[in-house]
């Protein structure tokens, strides 16, 4: 059934139908409004869990690195320095394989201080072994959450995932979203099955201390688990798509994208914007495409090399700053490297850092400069405050 | 050992866990020189010296880290601390 809410809220709804058994987060802007709704549903006895309260970020990740060891369903949300905080926990809880799912309402991080949108405070967490899937409107991060989990809990996988979705652009926006029934939730996405668990009775321990000679093997391996959720993803999204008819077995999406030299790459909810971009530049005799990254980590470069196969210049849209490397974005060299051997020029343009609107006429002159080769810059800024 | 999921373990004994791997120096031991006062055995941290049925010391290498305190100590210097080679 449609209703419309808001995008925090919808993700609270998605949690509460994944049926989490212990849920531990601290509020933050612009996340508060996700957990505070879930603390709702849990007082009011419409979620059954513990809902654990805590006094930081930190504790409230390591509260979920241990329900889930003890084998819960766990689920948490954050943003930029309270993930920033958690820094340390984001790491073990991948290395001792638990399949956390975690919302992040995309914010900027400080200094200065800034509580408005970019993607710099999941990306800055690349390396953690956490997989990073990035919404675009308030339905797809309400479905990604069932989808993470699926993907998350399989035994080929047993990684955690972030859930990135836009704050404010997402968290506080009003939509329609369709909400499925809890019914339809049980049977997509039926109750977590450990694959190993904490117990008085059996006792054994989670990330143990490995020596050199057996560190190096479990970095391997987290890599491995992460290359093979790529087909998990794809098979889980399918599924999902038969059961709810929206398709997420693509990791990436492609919109427009068939017979264009230029294409745009970008991730979360500028998507719309560059979709109503490339619309116009279309009417406009323009042969322009929008190549959109639904999952950063794993990151799908089969599918991007393939989708790109046919363009002739690609504009990264990045809302994030890889600070010190030529290439200025973290989505740029993922790109760049997924079509390195065809020779198609990529380009980084960063802009909307700290909550700047990205609009359609920045949109259009990226797509105009990668036609002529500009390199990698910021769009949009403001040289007169320099 | 094969690794484990998440670097789990089972509860375990220091026994079970070996710990000589760590080790880049590894004491070798003269009996020609040695007078049996057991100071090596006394001093080693680990506990991984031992007395041989002639009272000699005998030393366990699966858990000795190479730390060096019984050639620094021994009275009559007859350990020697040699480089591993790996």
């Amino acid at each position: 059934m449609l209703q419309i809410m808001e995008g925090s809220h919808a993700v609270a709804e998605a949690v509460k139908l994944s049926r989490p058994q212990v849920v531990s987060a601290y509020p933050i802007t612009p996340q508060t409004h996700i957990v505070e709704r879930l603390a709702e549903m849990v007082a009011d006895g419409d979620l059954d869990a513990d809902y654990i309260c805590v006094e930081s970020e930190f504790s409230a990740l390591s509260s979920c690195l241990g329900a889930s060891a003890a084998g819960s369903r766990v689920y948490s949300a954050t943003t930029s320095q309270g993930l920033a905080f958690m820094a340390e926990v984001v790491f073990n809880v991948a290395g001792m394989r638990l399949p956390i799912v975690m919302t992040i309402a995309n914010r900027s991080l400080g200094a200065p201080l800034s509580i408005w949108n970019d993607q710099q405070d999941s990306l800055f967490l690349r390396d953690s072994g956490w997989m990073q899937l990035y919404a675009e409107d308030a339905q797809e991060a309400m479905d990604l959450h069932f989808i993470a989990y699926k993907a998350c809990e399989h035994h080929d996988v047993l990684l955690p995932s972030f859930v990135c979705f836009d704050g404010f652009i997402l968290t506080h926006t009003f939509e329609p979203v369709d909400i499925p029934t809890q019914e339809e939730i049980d049977a997509y996405l039926p109750a977590f099955k450990p694959y190993q668990r904490l117990d008085a009775k059996d006792p054994i321990s989670f990330g143990m201390y490995a020596t050199p000679d057996y560190y190096q093997e479990f970095r391997y391996e987290i890599n491995a688990a992460m290359t093979k959720s790529k087909k998990v993803l794809r098979e889980v999204g399918a599924e999902f798509g038969e059961m709810f008819g929206r398709d997420y077995s693509g990791l990436v999406e492609e919109y427009r994208l068939e017979d264009a030299d230029t294409a745009i790459v970008a991730m979360g909810s500028v998507c719309g914007t560059v979709k109503d971009a490339v619309d116009e530049m279309r009417d406009e005799g323009k042969k322009v495409g929008l190549l959109k990254i639904r999952s950063f980590r794993p990151f799908p470069y089969e599918d991007v090399r393939t989708a790109l196969a046919g363009v002739s210049n690609v504009a990264v849209l990045e809302k994030n700053i890889n600070i010190g490397s030529r290439m200025l974005g973290a989505v740029g060299l993922e790109v760049k490297d997924a079509v390195y051997k065809s020779g198609t020029p990529v380009y980084s343009y960063v802009g909307g850092l700290g909550g700047r609107d990205i609009r359609r006429k920045d949109i259009k002159t990226i797509t105009g400069w990668a036609e002529t080769g500009r390199n990698d810059c910021f769009f949009g800024l403001r040289e007169e405050v320099l | 050992m094969a690794l484990n999921v998440g670097c789990s373990a089972r509860p375990g004994k220091a026994r079970d866990n070996k710990t000589g791997s760590w080790r880049t120096f590894r004491p070798v031991f003269d009996n020609e020189k040695c007078n049996k006062c057991g100071t090596c055995m006394l001093i080693c941290p680990e506990v991984c010296i031992r007395e041989d049925g002639e009272g000699y010391p005998e030393i366990d290498y699966e858990f000795c880290k190479g730390c060096g305190l019984c050639a620094e100590e021994c009275p009559k210097d007859a350990i020697e601390m040699k480089k591993e080679e790996k």
